[in-house]
């Protein structure tokens, strides 16, 4: 079986489960947003339900109009938040909170082997971890809230393996958007990606969480990285719950396997209006930039504001840039100010923003007008994401973006760091 | 048996396509309707008539898990979606909700703007009757079709609920 295989037949009883098959999978955590828990709420209601299947794993994260853009967005948070008092559920705002794929990961509440859905797409970050996560609907979700089960079919992995070793400046984001760009945003439709191979070994865990949140890119179900002791080390001190470790064995069945040699990888693009729209940072040449946005759920840990900081030190944000700075959670946030970094963007004239998705879904804290650029480390450069649909958005790794913000052009880092 | 004009769509419709996130806290599926495929077409809202169909290419529904994208479509008037290939949050969220979705090739390449067609549910046929054609969408698996027939997720969930508490009294 594949690590996919094996986690979904632990949590359904059954001895072995085949790529294909329909079950009805137990969960260890059911997530939800601001923007998808009033629809969750609404089901969990009409079902009649008195209380969650456990209330210590189901979890609402306030994060895409948080803090409150407006008055809908201040009414609904306030209702989830008396409905979460009402049922015992686990609710997550201003104190110590952050972006739920930021969050989840960090306190401990998804561990290796788990099931995770969530009302969310990009809840197959938590991959990363070797856990089984994917995104659903709000209906779903409030299903697996009450029955702690939900049903879907065992997807067949796609085994990616990345070898050699990354060049400077070349990170995990440049790694998936590289693969999307190859496989086209419904390459993986209804299936897992597996990564491994030398250059995912050399990974962080930040740039492992930046993989597998973009899988749903490439039409996911889940991204998953087998644990090793970098996820070990990474669950040291966040969790005491015992966890499960899989592995795929050695005769399992791969829909496919891709061999990447990335030892020679230039930071990556995706440009306008698609993230499988990619190409190499040298390939494209005087684009302006109006804005830059580092942070979100794909880049908004510490790694990444270390990369970031690393190219904005004793430099000054370009005059005709708007560089908006967003920690994915105020763990990061605190650990980004002890490390210096926050200093760093401050002194170079970015903005730093609270712990929220904020532009990233085009909510709130750097809005788009029609016709500016903006260089993102977000995941998506759909129409119309960040604001008006005749702006564009391009996605790159937080280094290019800094980079990108000191020159107002899209820029190599290395141009900028000496 | 649904009946409308096409209104045709190439590859990957995204459901910021489909629904800007802006709309994201509006419920009322009318109101959402108004602003479908704003983003890509802002005068579709506008256009569509009540019944008519979207044909698609691959992917259709990429992107976010807002459930609010197949109540949006719903809401603009349109009856089914009829694509090569759909997302799969995009295919759940429109079960759940009640949007039919067709998966059929040959009828999106035959398909054009305009164009009227009859879809069969029950059999799963997409008669166009402009060209005078009939096509086969690709059968939804027996676990969904259960689904389709409890009228959703959470019909049938509550269905087994009660079952359970009967045999447990
Ligand atoms: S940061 Fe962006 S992609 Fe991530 S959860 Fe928020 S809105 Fe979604």
């Amino acid at each position: 079986m594949t690590l996919v295989e094996k986690i979904l037949s632990a949590h359904t009883g059954k001895k072995e489960v085949k790529a294909g098959e329909f079950l009805n999978v137990k969960v260890d955590m059911v997530m939800a947003s601001d923007l998808t828990a009033h629809i969750a709420a609404d089901q969990f209601e009409k079902m009649g339900a008195k209380k969650p299947f456990d209330s210590q794993k189901v979890i609402f994260v306030m994060d895409h109009f948080f803090p409150n853009k407006d008055v809908a967005a201040a009414e609904q948070i306030k209702r989830l938040r008396e409905f979460s008092k009402k049922y015992g559920i686990l609710f997550v705002e201003a104190v110590d909170g952050g972006i739920e794929h930021v969050y989840l990961p960090e306190k401990g509440l998804v561990l290796p082997g788990d099931v995770v859905v969530g009302a969310d797409s990009h809840t197959c970050t938590y991959g990363a971890l070797g856990a089984f996560a994917t995104g659903m609907g709000s209906t779903d979700i409030a299903v697996a809230m009450v029955t702690g089960e939900i049903w879907m079919k065992v997807p067949q992995t796609i085994k990616f393996n990345y070898s050699g070793k990354l060049p400077t400046w070349v990170t995990g984001k440049d790694l998936i958007l590289y693969t999307i760009g190859r496989i086209t945003v419904d390459g993986a439709l209804y299936m897992a990606m597996e990564f491994t191979g030398e250059a995912i070994k050399g990974l962080s865990m930040e740039g492992r969480f930046t993989m597998a949140n973009m899988s749903v890119e490439a039409g996911a179900k889940t991204g998953i990285v087998a644990v090793d002791e970098k996820t070990k080390a990474y669950i040291e001190g966040r969790s005491t719950r015992p966890y499960n470790v899989y592995t795929t064995d050695s005769e399992a069945d791969y829909a496919a396997i891709v061999d990447y040699d990335v030892s020679r990888l230039e930071p990556q693009v995706a440009l306008p209006h698609s993230p499988d729209n990619v190409c190499g940072i040298s390939e494209v040449s005087n684009i302006r930039v109006d804005q830059v946005v580092i942070g979100s759920c794909t880049n908004g840990r510490l790694e990444d504001f270390e990369y970031a900081a690393r190219v904005l030190r004793n430099k000054k944000v370009h005059p005709d840039v708007r560089c908006i700075v967003i920690p994915g959670s105020q763990e990061v946030y605190l650990a980004a100010l002890r490390a210096g970094f926050i200093e760093v963007f401050i002194s170079a004239g970015a903005i730093v923003g609270p712990p929220t998705c904020g532009p990233c879904v085009g909510g709130h804290i750097g809005i788009l007008a029609a016709g500016e650029r903006c260089a993102s480390t977000t995941n998506r450069n759909f129409i119309g994401r960040m604001g008006s649909p005749r702006s564009e958005i391009y996605l790159v790794n937080p280094a290019v973006a800094a980079a990108s913000a000191i020159t107002g052009r899209l820029t190599n880092p290395e141009e900028v760091v000496k | 048996m649904i009946r409308g004009k096409v209104h045709k769509f190439g590859k990957n419709i995204d459901t910021d396509a489909i629904i800007a996130s802006k709309y994201a806290n509006f419920s009322d599926p009318l109101e959402l309707g108004k602003h479908c495929m704003e983003n890509i077409d802002p005068d579709f809202g506008k256009r569509v008539e009540k019944g008519d169909i979207i044909v698609a290419t691959t992917n259709f529904g990429c992107g976010s898990s807002r459930e609010i994208a197949p109540m949006t479509i719903k809401g603009a008037g349109i009856s089914a979606v009829v694509a090569k290939s759909f997302a799969r949050i995009f295919f759940r969220n429109a079960i759940n909700t009640g949007l039919p979705l067709l998966e059929c090739a040959e009828a999106v390449e035959m398909s054009e703007q305009g164009d009227v067609l009859e879809i069969d549910l029950s059999m799963g046929t997409i008669r166009n009757v402009t060209k005078n054609l009939v096509f086969s969408a690709v059968p939804y698996p027996e676990f969904i079709t259960e689904l389709i027939e409890a009228g959703g997720l959470v019909e049938y969930v509550m269905k087994k609920m009660e079952e359970d508490n009967k045999k447990s009294k």
